[in-house]
This record gives C-alpha cells, structure tokens and sequence, in this order.
C-alpha cells in the first residue's frame, strides 16, 4: 500500500450500512485538497457487508480501503471504529486525515487521535494549502463564530473534522476509476460497550429539509407556533427555532438552528422574528434563498436575507398563508 | 466507587465583550461560571453517588484562580476538588489539555466512571473528553441524552447517534460526554455553600504528575499551533428589504416562492 503513502484520506462515514452524505462532501473538499498536493485521495470505509463503496469512487475516490464486518460495525461504537481506523491509517499512512464533525464524528475523530498521537482540529470549515511548505491549513470558527482562526499540525497525519453542510457534495462521474482494497481488521479489539438497542426516533429533518421556517424570540408564546407550523406545511417544509425559544422549552432541541443547533442549507429558510445573531447566522448563512420578517429595521437578520420584510410577524405570516391557501 | 468529573471555567459568553478590529476577547470584561455542560456532568455524578455511596471529585486545569470553579463544584454536591495549575500548561492545545487531564486522573487513580460535558462555550471543540479515554486507554461514550440506570460493574445510557438513538451498556471503567439533555442540574444548598468554601482545593503541578515531562504539556506538548487569527467579514446578501402592508408583503414572498417553484408542492 505504499503508493498511497501521504495521500489524502477521508472517513466515509456510514450509518447502518447507508454512506453518510457528509462523506461526499469530504470527497469534494479533500479531492481539492489532494489535487493541490499532487497526491491520492482515498476514502475509509468501515461498516456492515452490505453497504456498496462504488459511489465513493464515482465521486472521486482512487481508492476506497474497507473493512467490513456484520456483527462488529452494525452499530456505532466509537471506540471499536476508531480503533479500526486506527489500523487502516497505520498501514496507508496518510498525510492528511478528515472525518466529518457528525455527532459521530465528532466523538470517534479524537479518540483517532489521541490514539495516534497527533493532533486535530475540530469542526473545520475551509481547508487551504500553505503554498511555502505544502502544510494543510485547517481553519475554523472560533469564539463563538466571531474570529476565524488558521491552524497548522506540528506531526503526522494532518487531521480535521470537518461540518457538516458546509462544502457540495463531489459530483458523480461514471467514468472515474478506482481500487477496492480489503483490509483486515485489527486482531485484538475488546468490546467493552455494549449496543443494546436502538430506539426509532421520528426524529425532524431538518438538516435535510428544503423548507425550514423559524421562528425566533419574536413569538409572543408557544401557542404561536402553530402558526409557523402550518405555514411550513403549506410549503412541504419543517420548522425550526432559534436557542432562546428551545431553551424556554417552545419546541425541542431538533430544532435549534445555529451554531450549538443544526446547520441547515435549505432552499428556502424563513425567519420569523429572529434577531439575526451570529451565533444563529452560523447556521442558515449557506441558505440559498432567505426571507427575514421582523419588526426592527435595523436588525442584523435583513444583512443575510435575500429578502427582507419590515413588519410584524403576527399580520405578514397569517396573511401569506392566506393567499397561500388562494383564499 | 470513584467517580470524576471535568469541569472547565469560562467567561459567560452572553456579556463578554469581543473587540471586531482586533479579533481580541476581552475575558475580563465579563463573568465567570462553569461550563453550561459541566453542570449536567456534574448533576449526573452527583446522582449517582446518591444512590451508590460513590466519591465525587471535580478536576479542573486552569490558572490558580480556576479553584472558584471547584468550590462552586463542591457546592453543587462535588466531595472535593482538584486543580491542575502550573505555568508549564499554558499554551495547550486539545492533545495536551487531554494528556494532562489524563495524568491527573491517573494520579487520584482507582476510578470507576469519568464525566465531562460534551464541549465547552468558549473553546467549543468538543474534543477533550474521547482524547482523554483514548490517552487513559479507556473506553469512551459521547451524545448522552440519558442515564438509564447503574450497577456495582456497570452504566448503561442513551445516546443520540447515526440520526437515532441507541441504548448502551459500558463496563467501569468508562469515559462519558453529556449533553445538556441529560438531565436539570440543582442549585447549591446553603449548607452544601458553606461546605465549599471551607474545602480543602488540593493543587497538583507538573513535578506531580509523573508520567510528563516538560515537552508533553503546555506549548511544547501541543500538537497544533494557530498560525493567524482572522476577523471574517460579517456575511451578507444584497437582498431587498421592504416595509409595506402585509398584504403587499405577502403578496411579495408568494412572487418568490412561484420564481423559486416551492408551490409546485401544494398544488399538485
Ligand atoms: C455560545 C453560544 C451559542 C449560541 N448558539 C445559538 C444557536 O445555536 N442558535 C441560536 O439561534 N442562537 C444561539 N445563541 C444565542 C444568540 O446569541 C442569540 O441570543 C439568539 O440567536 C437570539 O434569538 P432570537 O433572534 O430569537 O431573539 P432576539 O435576539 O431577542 O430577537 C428577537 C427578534 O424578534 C423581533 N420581533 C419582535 N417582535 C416581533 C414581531 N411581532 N414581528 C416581527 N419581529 C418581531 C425583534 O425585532 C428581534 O429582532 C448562542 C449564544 C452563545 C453565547
């Protein structure tokens, strides 16, 4: 495996035997990465036999190195992944290593690390080449999304997670080849947790919605939501919160939007009396159409919107769905 | 049975002030509580030792004055303190940070379960606590939403993963990251109050820990170093803004919503 040394490799991570698409945005921006580098990019797949590894060649990969196994990767332990990640990166010996900043990723990505010794720089979102000494320039939002901060590795692999939602997906190319390569998993790996169950939630979407209407502190009550909720059914979406409105308890965490919340990239994102903090910008800034109701035309909301209403929430919204409904 | 608990000081991030030319925080310009997610770390140790009996010790590494953070632990139903402190540490990154939270856990040593919040406000990498399991060659469970129950050998949580949620059963001893649906942390009891302020906070320096050196913690130890800071310019969108009748307002975004085709949807 040493023509892949120093390569670029990236953790597609998988959910039940389904590719997590996070792993087709890692494609993309590490493909970048690699093409800058004049290296591989390959991808590390661990999960149950089912899942199909072709699509992550057609989205680029030269390589996908998988190991996979029913009765150890159908359920997600950190602990049992890591260290077959672990493994994987020990016999390919990467340059460069990025794992998705899922709930997942985020809890195996640093027990990758410390069980290599290196280090790593969470929750990424722009990737750059230091174009004096070929170093991977991780940068990430800092503070509260108030500073960006450029961070360099001092030892190999260079590692990063990386958000989710942040980069497009690699486009498919039918035509683009790549190796499959079976690695055996590590021989000794105690299963000190036990998975007992999963519990189907009917969890919101609302990372994958294309409508997301949110509501924010200018909602007078919880009762008020309603309203919102059937203005995002009218338009085939879902809705969200800002913090305070999850921490007062008026719909449950799911729906938080922001910086601590979810990240959403809908087509439409409404904002119903959001104020526009940047902790909540964080999280719809890659919306690709926003419209912002709210009363205060100063309001750092209209800065993101597409377009922006000066209004109030209770007269605008009732009356949309109105017409909506071609009454 | 041991239990720990990390606990971090920061600045309360609603009030401290951030200088957008400079890209500097000014952290004395607010106050200081502990980490939003160490009290639900906290409330769950404490649950357990009320019905097993364990020992709770809340550890820390911070400058001397961090033992507020530790007092204020003890006050929410922590048994004693611990505070890593020596001018060496400074300057750590998340590996470093985890190296020498490890070593002072390794210290106390004999431990059943430990339990960290799942981030921090100010630092927000939620890296810390798997890279502590990984350094204690422990294993670790992170996301959990709920304690389900605990025995004499065992812990067994919930935990919001793959999109859903999974029931897991961990052996001591374990590493665990909690959100903040974990559970309603207390407030401090008078009694509990008084407790604290008169504990004994024992500190432990580098010559302490005896598996690190010099070149493991602080700067030197770090595996990653910040290059620049960069202060990113506020995102915006040349949109139109409006102040018309809501009729006239509606009638606008259901201009956009035919341009965009979101209607398509509703009628058929
Ligand atoms: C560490 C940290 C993490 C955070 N994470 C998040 C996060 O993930 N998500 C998040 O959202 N926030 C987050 N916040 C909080 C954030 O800083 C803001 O406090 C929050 O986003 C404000 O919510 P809001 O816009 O709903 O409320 P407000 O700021 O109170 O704004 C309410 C708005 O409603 C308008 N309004 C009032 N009445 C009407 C009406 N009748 N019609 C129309 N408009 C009306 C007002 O003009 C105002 O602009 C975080 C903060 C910190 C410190």
């Amino acid at each position: 495996m040493d023509n892949y040394k120093g390569c670029v490799m990236i953790y597609a991570e998988q959910n039940n035997g389904k590719i997590h698409p996070v792993s087709y945005e890692l494609l993309n921006k590490g493909g970048e990465v690699a093409r800058k580098k004049g290296v591989k990019l390959i991808a590390a797949l661990i999960g149950p036999m089912e899942i199909d590894e072709n699509e992550l060649i057609r989205r680029g990969a030269d390589a996908v190195f998988t190991v996979k196994e029913d009765d150890t990767y159908s359920f997600p332990d950190e602990n049992t992944y890591a260290n077959t990640l672990v493994h994987m990166v020990k016999e390919v010996s990467p340059d460069i290593l990025l794992v998705g900043a899922t709930n997942f990723g985020r809890s195996m990505g640093p027990k990758v690390a410390s069980l290599l010794g290196c280090g790593l720089t969470a929750d990424c979102t722009a990737l750059d080449v230091d174009e004096e000494d070929g170093a991977l320039i991780q940068i990430r939002p800092a503070f509260s999304e108030n500073i960006l901060a450029h961070i360099k590795s001092k030892n190999f692999p260079q590692m990063a997670t990386i958000r989710f939602k942040e980069f497009d997906e690699a486009p498919i190319n039918e035509d683009h080849v790549g190796e499959i390569i079976e690695v055996s998993k590590p021989i000794s790996m105690p299963q000190l947790i036990e998975v007992i169950k999963e519990i189907k939630t009917n969890q919101v979407d609302l990372v994958n919605a294309s409508v997301v209407v949110t509501g924010g502190k200018g909602l007078k009550s919880k009762d008020d939501f309603k309203m919102l909720k059937e203005l995002a059914t009218l338009l085939d979406g879902v809705v969200g919160a800002s913090r305070p409105l999850v921490e007062d308890g008026f719909l449950g965490k799911a729906h938080q939007v922001g910086y601590s919340g979810h990240r959403v990239k809908p087509n439409l994102y409404i904002a119903c009396g959001v104020s526009g903090a940047a902790q909540h910008i964080a999280g719809m800034k890659e919306s690709q159409y926003t419209i912002a109701i709210n009363s205060d035309p100063s309001a750092p909301i209209f800065n993101v919107a597409d377009l922006g209403i000066v209004g109030d929430l209770y007269e605008v919204i009732p009356e949309l769905i109105k017409q909506l409904k071609g009454e | 049975m041991n239990i720990i608990v990390l606990v971090k000081q920061v600045p309360d991030m609603d009030t401290v002030k951030f200088d957008q030319e400079s890209g500097t925080v000014d952290r004395s310009s607010a106050g200081k509580e502990m980490n939003p997610f160490d009290l639900n770390a906290l409330e769950m140790a404490v649950e357990i030792k009320e019905n097993t009996g364990a020992k709770v010790t809340a550890v820390t590494m911070g400058p001397p004055s961090a033992e507020e953070v530790l007092r204020e632990a003890i006050s929410r139903g922590a048994d004693e303190g611990i505070l890593l402190s020596d001018r060496f540490f400074g300057g750590s990154d998340v590996k470093a940070t985890a190296r020498t939270l490890a070593a002072g856990i390794n210290y106390i040593g004999d431990v059943a379960l430990i339990i960290g919040g799942l981030q921090t406000v100010d630092g927000d990498t939620g890296q810390v606590i798997p890279e502590i399991a990984g350094y204690l060659n422990l294993p670790h469970a992170s996301s959990i939403t709920k304690l389900v129950g605990v025995s004499e050998k065992d812990i067994t949580i919930e935990t919001d993963l793959w999109d859903s949620t999974y029931v897991k059963k961990a052996k001591f001893p374990v590493v665990l990251a909690v959100t903040k649906e974990v559970n309603s942390p207390r407030m401090a009891s008078f009694s509990t109050k008084m407790k604290a302020k008169k504990a004994e906070i024992t500190t432990l320096k580098l010559e302490d820990l005896k598996e690190l050196t010099a070149e493991d913690v602080g700067f030197k130890g770090s595996s990653t170093f910040v290059k620049k800071i960069v202060v990113p310019k506020a995102t915006s969108r040349q949109g139109i803004k409006l102040k018309e009748e809501p009729q006239i307002a509606a009638n606008k975004i259901m201009g956009i919503l035919k341009d965009k085709k979101l209607l398509e949807v509703q009628n058929g």
